[in-house]
């Protein structure tokens, strides 16, 4: 089961995010972004990452791609236009990119332990696993969150006064 | 076609979780790379944080321990600022020059 599952979802978030790349309006790209964020949180429940999937879906899926898909409705956003000086950019760029997942590829192989598989259920961490270990060991961290955030907020309002 | 139950009770190796991870961060550094609009190269970056956020929970889930949970966490967040902060900034740039193209945003000033 767990095999069927990782590869349905494996598969389904590999699609959208070449999907994301490949389509042309921002709005296509978007609806696929948020497909690779759904399959990626049933992955993240296969790795017993309960909290995090609800996360995911809640803040990814939802909050943070809301405001995407509301910037881009807000812009009145088009496709890309003249597909011209793009086959210079492509060539210095998938060799690149070829030669960064070649790389990855072997540390992986050899590297990575294959001794012990992702058993479903083996491992799980829960609101109540990573609210204790966020409010004692990374508790500070999480404070300055909020001044990040913070921050964040001033910046978005001081970006978005009109006369700039 | 192999026996049903034996499919069934099998288990996915580590390896192809991080394989996974791997294959979204270089679309996604494919797409930063090649294209040119900006709301896009926006979007490639969120997916190149969730390819990292999946090799965080794998590695995890490989310790059993919680703390690559706790980074997973902390990148949300901080990819939550980035994205109001961004896309405030690419409202300002679309408001000033009336493009999305990233090539005629080249130079800060106007």
């Amino acid at each position: 089961m767990d095999v069927i599952l990782f590869l349905v979802f494996a598969a389904i978030a590999v699609g959208c995010a070449l999907n994301l790349v490949l389509q042309t309006h921002p709005i296509s790209s978007a609806l696929s972004l948020i497909g690779v964020m759904g399959s990626l949180a049933v992955l993240y429940l296969l790795l017993g990452g309960e909290f995090l999937a609800a996360v995911q879906l809640i803040v990814y899926a939802g909050a943070i791609m809301v405001l995407f898909v509301f910037v881009i409705m807000l812009l009145n956003a088009g496709g890309e236009k003249r597909p011209s000086r793009k086959v210079l950019r492509t060539a210095v760029a998938l060799p690149l990119l070829f030669t960064l997942a070649g790389v990855a590829a072997y540390i992986l192989a050899t590297q990575a332990p294959r001794t012990e598989a992702v058993r479903f259920g083996g491992f799980t961490a829960g609101p109540y696993e990573v609210g204790r270990v966020l409010f004692t060991t990374w508790l500070l961290p999480f404070e300055v969150t909020s001044i990040l955030i913070l921050i964040a907020i001033l910046g978005a309002v001081v970006l978005a006064r009109k006369e700039i | 076609m192999p026996d049903l139950t034996h499919v069934l009770a099998a288990q996915v190796p580590l390896s192809w979780y991080l394989i996974l991870s791997v294959i979204l961060f270089v679309i996604g550094a494919a797409g930063f790379l090649i294209r040119r609009n900006i709301l896009t190269v926006f979007m490639c970056i969120e997916l190149m944080l969730n390819a990292v956020n999946l090799s965080f929970l794998s590695f995890s889930h490989q310790l059993k321990n919680v703390d690559g949970h706790i980074y997973s966490f902390f990148v949300m967040v901080v990819a939550a600022a980035e994205a109001a902060v961004g896309l405030a900034i690419i409202l300002t740039v679309f408001k000033n020059r009336a493009t999305l193209e990233i090539d005629e945003v080249s130079s800060l000033k106007l």
